[in-house]
């Protein structure tokens, strides 16, 4: 990449990750609509071209997506385990796009050791939600505040989950956690930096969150403000899909190991790639047909 | 039944025995009223279950209540609908257990989700998809029932009640019954089948669950009302005697029919020592909590009752073999809901991103003290609502001089 081209990249992302601030956030689930343009100018002056980082090309697919009604997108994800270096950013990223507590976590990366020494490798797993195409946490809910939309995404309405955890037994790849009410400020200052890490936990706790377009101040009670008491899961941060962004994990992810977008245009990457035939899903013999697939 | 093991100890004067009684009612309830306080303001913070491991102590102590109930009233619609008259004078007593146990269940169940105050929403919205959805229907439907047959059985023997009236409110008793039979087979194989239909979880996952959860609900609800009548009835006549010792002598049928089926569920999957369910398997009887089935539950909730049952005739020992069977019946459940539970779906999860502030990416799991203190809060509850109801409805345990007012 040159100098000119890497300017255009960062000032691409740059620009997307600051126009969360400017653009009001609207409600996801009532309004899926809400907010849209039709593109982002800043990739008018990006042009494709063979070779040019997988960033820009989904961002360019998403607005595409983006421009079709809801129930003509299909989100799907690919991660390229061969890529993935365990770093972590994508957990950490999607930790602090939805201001998880702790117990909560939507993305974690799975460390799979394989053989023994001195014939060892390993095979880094991280695992979002699949999206399952049938997925089996929504039927079990009593409250019906578990569904998959139309656009293939599987979404919890806070304000309905009566926290039963249902739907945290029945999925098979425990994609769901649930929100006990903790904050990191409890127990967290030890050592030297005490006091900086217990200013900095008790701020993150007041820091609303943004799932579903939705703002969410969560603290526990005798009733507890929603998340707290509901069961969470990766959204494919739907959220900032919204806002012509990709999801945080796609963004934070240092070895382009994951992919994203429309699975119903043929011409977009994840479904050029969905095809390979080293792309696998996890469990396929449950038949919950995943939208989260990997490369091995 | 916390009590009736208590008198087993067998304390010689009864008004010390009395007093000792109400001291522990007293000291339990106030552990457990501090650990219904914390839940109120607390949430489920101070519990141990986790992300990972969700359910825990409060659900098997639900099914398990909820077993105790439904199997008591099976019991009881059974002496109804199919006239057993040995057993006509304990109708009442059973369902009344049945109306003092499903609460106790309730409460354990309620206090373990995230929002209690919306829980009336499965009511309002339900999606009838659900297993659970269908227990809180049926369970509404059930205690509605065994409310309406209390009141009708107590009805029936008001003093001065014209005896048309009386004939009329028996027949509708009956109907009553026999609605009720299908009713709680249906909630108490049901518990099983919310587990057993859950595709993603091997250990739960077999068409015996709910049978074997149906059996489990008679067995232990039976064993609770054996327990009670050698305990708390008021005449210790020949027909008392009688009475236990059939009683006996049908916990004991259904504890060897829970055995077999137990035998299958386990030995069945995990006979060639292949296959994960055989891994959990091995993990129920040589896990960490291995007493939990070999001490608790083989011992002293088989072994034990059985050798009481096959040799002895006292009443108060059919009494203690009983109790023993309606509380380690306790372990059975636990190790029907953690087991299901303590793998990772995907190997190495439990790695993955840990949670070193509230513990709660784990798949360890004990349950907490604050999990044990509402749980013994539910039981001061039930037997306080046990207490005041045998004085509500004093012909439960028809004094001597009373005959049996029940059935044609
Ligand atoms: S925890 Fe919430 S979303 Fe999950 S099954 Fe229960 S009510 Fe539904
Ligand atoms: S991975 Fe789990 S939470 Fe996600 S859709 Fe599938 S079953 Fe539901």
């Amino acid at each position: 990449m040159d100098r000119r081209s890497f300017l255009k990249v960062s000032g691409l992302i740059g620009g997307t990750l600051g126009a969360a601030d400017l653009l009001t956030i609207g409600d996801a689930l009532a309004n899926p609509n809400a907010d849209r343009t039709a593109s982002l100018p800043v990739l008018d002056r990006v042009k494709a071209e063979p070779g040019e980082d997988v960033l820009i090309r989904m961002q360019r697919e998403l607005v595409r997506a983006m421009n079709k009604p809801l129930e003509k997108r299909r989100w799907g994800m690919i991660i390229d385990t061969r890529k993935c270096v365990a770093c972590h950013s994508c957990t950490v990223g999607c930790i602090m796009e939805n201001k998880l507590p702790p117990g909560v976590v939507y993305r974690p990366v799975i460390d799979q050791e394989i053989g023994s020494y001195p014939n060892v490798s390993r095979r880094f797993l991280p695992r979002p939600c699949m999206q399952c195409d049938n997925p089996p946490c929504v039927p079990v809910c009593p409250v019906k505040a578990t569904w998959k939309r139309p656009d293939g995404v599987v979404v919890i309405d806070y304000n309905v989950c009566i926290g039963c955890r249902y739907c945290i037994t029945a999925c098979p790849y425990q994609a769901r956690t649930f929100d006990f009410g903790q904050n990191w400020d409890h127990n967290a200052a030890h050592g030297n930096d005490g006091g900086l890490a217990l200013e900095t936990c008790r701020k993150y706790a007041q820091e609303p969150s943004f799932e579903y377009g939705t703002t969410w101040s969560r603290s526990e009670g005798v009733i507890p403000k929603s998340p707290v008491g509901n069961a969470r899961k990766c959204t494919f941060c739907v959220h900032r899909l919204e806002h012509r962004q990709l999801p945080m994990c796609v963004t934070t992810c240092l070895g382009r190991a994951t992919l994203f977008g429309d699975l119903n245009d043929p011409a977009t990457l994840v479904s050029q790639q969905a095809v390979r035939n080293n792309a696998v899903s996890l469990k396929p013999e449950l038949g919950t047909e995943p939208k989260t697939r990997y490369l091995l | 039944m916390a009590v009736s093991s208590v008198s087993a100890i067998g304390i010689a004067s009864p008004a010390n025995r009395a007093r000792l009684l109400w001291a522990l009612w007293i000291l339990a309830a106030i552990i457990g009223g501090l650990g219904f306080l914390e839940r109120l303001l607390h949430g489920d913070q101070a519990t141990d279950f986790s992300s990972y491991i969700p359910w825990g102590l409060w659900v098997a102590a639900y099914i398990y209540f909820s077993g105790l109930s439904a199997g008591a009233f099976l019991l009881a619609a059974t002496i109804y609908v199919f006239r057993i008259r040995v057993l006509e004078p304990i109708f009442r007593l059973s369902l009344l257990l049945a109306a003092v146990t499903l609460p106790m269940g309730l409460l354990l169940i309620g206090f373990d989700l995230g929002h209690l105050e919306r829980a009336f929403l499965v009511i309002i919205r339900p999606q009838f998809h659900s297993m659970m959805a269908w227990m809180v229907w049926l369970y509404t439907a059930y205690l509605i029932l065994v409310v309406v047959m209390l009141w009708s059985s107590y009805n029936s023997d008001r003093p001065g009640r014209d005896p048309e009236a009386v004939t009329k409110d028996r027949a509708r008793l009956r109907v009553l019954a026999m609605i009720g039979i299908p009713l709680s087979i249906g909630f108490a194989g049901g518990v099983g089948a919310l587990f057993a239909t859950l595709a993603a979880r091997e250990f739960w996952h077999s068409s015996l669950f709910p049978i074997f959860f149906l059996v489990g609900a008679l067995t232990s609800g039976t064993a609770l009302v054996t327990a009670v009548v050698a305990w708390q009835w008021p005449s210790r006549d020949a027909a008392w005697k009688d009475l236990v010792t059939l009683l006996g002598r049908t916990v004991l049928v259904l504890i060897l029919i829970d055995l077999i089926l137990e035998l299958a569920e386990f030995m069945t999957p995990s006979w060639y020592q292949i296959g994960s369910f055989y891994e959990l398997t091995r993990y129920v009887l040589f896990g960490p909590y291995w007493y939990v089935f070999w001490v608790v539950h083989l011992l002293l909730g088989v072994i034990v009752p059985i050798v009481l049952l096959a040799k002895n005739r006292s009443p108060v020992v059919t009494g203690v073999a009983a109790a023993l069977v309606a509380i380690t019946f306790f372990a059975v459940r636990l190790n029907l809901v953690i087991p299901g539970l303590v793998t990772p779906e995907l190997r190495g999860l439990e790695q993955a991103y840990r949670d070193p502030i509230g513990n709660r990416l784990t798949f360890a799991y004990f349950p907490a003290w604050f999990e044990w203190q509402v749980l013994l809060g539910a039981i001061a509850f039930g037997v306080a609502l046990w207490y005041v109801l045998i004085r509500l409805f004093p012909q439960v345990l028809p004094s001597p001089a009373q005959s049996s007012e029940v059935g044609q």
